[in-house]
């Protein structure tokens, strides 16, 4: 079966100003069809660029993504993204409804079909009540809730969520995160979720692919054996999930070691069990 | 709306208070006056209603009036225009800036003369003087509240797909709405000096006209009146501006107090 996501050799190089710097070097993985999927890496390991290049919201240097088979040079309508900085993501001069609107708009949707989607999409993630208020009304954990709607309603093929809940507070995030475990199941929608926080990452993929720091290559993939019921309670203190954490906590701590101030003289990256298969693409 | 309505009395108190203390101290301060340049404020007063009369008002205010809209709404319309194709392309901001900066330190009133070469002295004239002297702060302001659009919101839209006339109206012109706004109100108050002075230089009507020929006159007394008047007109026009920048602008007064409540 054809993967609905795959991401192939992909690298990225920024120049300006005299400098080059290599944030990607040669990435490649493919999402399945109703997967939820978590990237996760150290600090500056080009997360953001590479989540961006998936979204079509960046044009890579080298290599390629393909959605549902077609590849992606701009936003593509199957793609929904939730940033991390809800408050610049959403539009404060448009109330909640008019922003989970607004997309819905622009894909042409007739005005029933769109109050519907709306409606739904803001009572799946608790916010029905809130639709007439205006964001920064709203706590940080809600405006993210919004955002989320707002993708929802978007019906994307796949969901890209960049460190989503790097800004809430640890009690609104745990609450965050099992929405979106349960929007997952309940929807069968696709979900690729970039974070920095390990046990976000294990919480809540299906599978984790961890990244190497900048010039990123994917340094490892790891299927997340956990039952697929999963709370914030008991999940947390299973002995499965204390080794997946660790072994992954490892494989970022050994992300971070392996880049020494010379990358380039680096040799092969750790591939353990990585989905690459493909050389470091040499076009630029 | 917080106990909007248990403080309004005072509001108005304080809004009221020191005009009522400034009139009060020119009324009493120039109560004696038998300066023929000073009248008293008693004079004025008394003058003003026999002066500014509905066909006065008609005649006089309503022209120079429907002038300054005129040429208020042709600058706004221009600048927000213009300044948002500037604004929105870097190269294009690049060739015109420089130019820009320059015709902007141009005093407004100095076009006068130079309108009046080519448009004439009638209500084209005018128009032009004032639409030419308000444009600047509307343009300059709305190029840099487009080119401040913030690069979150702006990746947004584009994954949603917003894009071409849906961008402009629901991203890029809210947006720069502060912005635009603040040039808006510079405009305003350059747009009632040039109404005042275009009249001044060559005119059959308007207020500005009307208090020349007080002074041409001698009718100080009713020159003062016209004064009076012009401020009274400033004063209405900015409640006015306000009211609509209210409007308009709620969405951003509301985010700015809670952003303030909550630091």
């Amino acid at each position: 079966m054809q993967a609905l996501l795959d991401v192939s050799g992909l690298r990225k190089v920024y120049e300006g100003s005299g400098r080059r710097v290599e944030a990607l070097r040669d990435l490649t993985f493919s999402v399945d069809a109703g997967e939820l999927v978590c990237l996760v890496g150290p600090s500056g390991c080009g997360k953001t660029t590479l989540l961006k290049c998936v979204g079509g919201l960046l044009a890579p240097t080298g290599g390629e993504v393909r959605l549902g088979g077609r590849p992606v040079t701009a936003p593509p309508p199957g793609m929904a993204v939730v940033f991390q900085e809800y408050g610049r993501s959403l539009f404060p001069w448009m109330r909640v409804r008019e922003n989970v609107e607004l997309p819905l708009r622009q894909k042409r949707l007739d005005a029933g079909r769109r109050r519907e989607l709306v409606a739904d999409a803001l009572e799946s993630v608790g916010l029905a009540d809130a639709a007439g208020a205006y964001p920064w009304q709203l706590s940080g954990g809600m405006q993210q809730r919004v955002a989320i709607a707002r993708a929802l309603a978007y019906e994307p093929e796949v969901l890209l969520m960049d460190e989503p809940f790097a800004a809430v507070d640890a009690q609104t995030r745990a609450d965050l995160e099992d929405l979106v475990r349960g929007l997952w199941q309940q929807r069968g929608i696709t979900i690729l979720f970039v974070t920095h926080d390990i046990d976000e990452a294990v919480y809540l993929g299906e599978r984790v692919l961890v990244l190497s720091s900048s010039p990123t290559v994917v340094q490892e993939e790891l299927r997340v054996d956990l039952p697929s019921g999963r709370d914030q309670l008991h999940t947390r203190v299973s002995p499965r999930f204390a080794e997946l954490r660790t072994h992954v906590y490892e494989q970022v701590q050994a992300a971070k070691r392996g880049a020494p101030g010379v990358p380039w003289q680096r040799g092969v990256p750790l591939h353990k069990d990585t989905v690459s298969d493909t050389p470091p693409s040499p076009t630029g | 709306m917080k106990g909007g309505v248990k403080d309004w009395p005072l509001r108005l108190f304080l809004a009221l208070a020191l005009p009522s203390v400034l009139l009060a101290v020119w009324w009493f301060a120039s109560d004696d006056s038998t300066d023929v340049y000073w009248p008293p404020l008693r004079t004025i007063l008394t003058a003003f209603p026999d002066v500014w009369t509905g066909d006065r008002l008609r005649e006089d205010v309503l022209p120079s009036v429907l002038r300054l809209s005129a040429g208020y709404a042709c600058a706004a319309a221009a600048g927000v225009g213009l300044g948002t194709l500037i604004g929105s392309h870097r190269r294009v901001r690049a060739v015109c800036e420089p130019a820009l900066e320059f015709v902007r330190a141009v005093p407004p009133p100095v076009l006068v003369p130079v309108i009046m070469l080519f448009a004439g002295i009638g209500d084209t004239m005018k128009i032009a003087v004032i639409a030419a002297g308000c444009v600047w702060p509307i343009l300059l302001n709305t190029v840099e509240g487009v080119r401040s659009l913030d690069a979150v919101m702006s990746e947004t839209a584009r994954s949603y797909g917003i894009t071409g006339v849906a961008r402009l109206r629901h991203l890029v012109l809210p947006a720069a709405g502060p912005q635009i706004f603040a040039g808006l109100r510079q405009a305003l108050s350059i747009g009632i000096i040039l109404m005042v002075i275009s009249e001044m230089f060559a005119a059959d009507n308007g207020l500005g006209f009307t208090i020349v020929q007080f002074q041409r006159g001698f009718a100080i007394a009713d020159m003062w009146t016209g004064i009076l008047l012009l401020g009274l007109l400033g004063f209405a026009l900015s409640v006015l501006f306000h009211t609509v920048e209210r409007r308009v602008l709620g969405w951003y007064h509301g985010l700015r107090d809670a952003t303030r409540r909550s630091s």
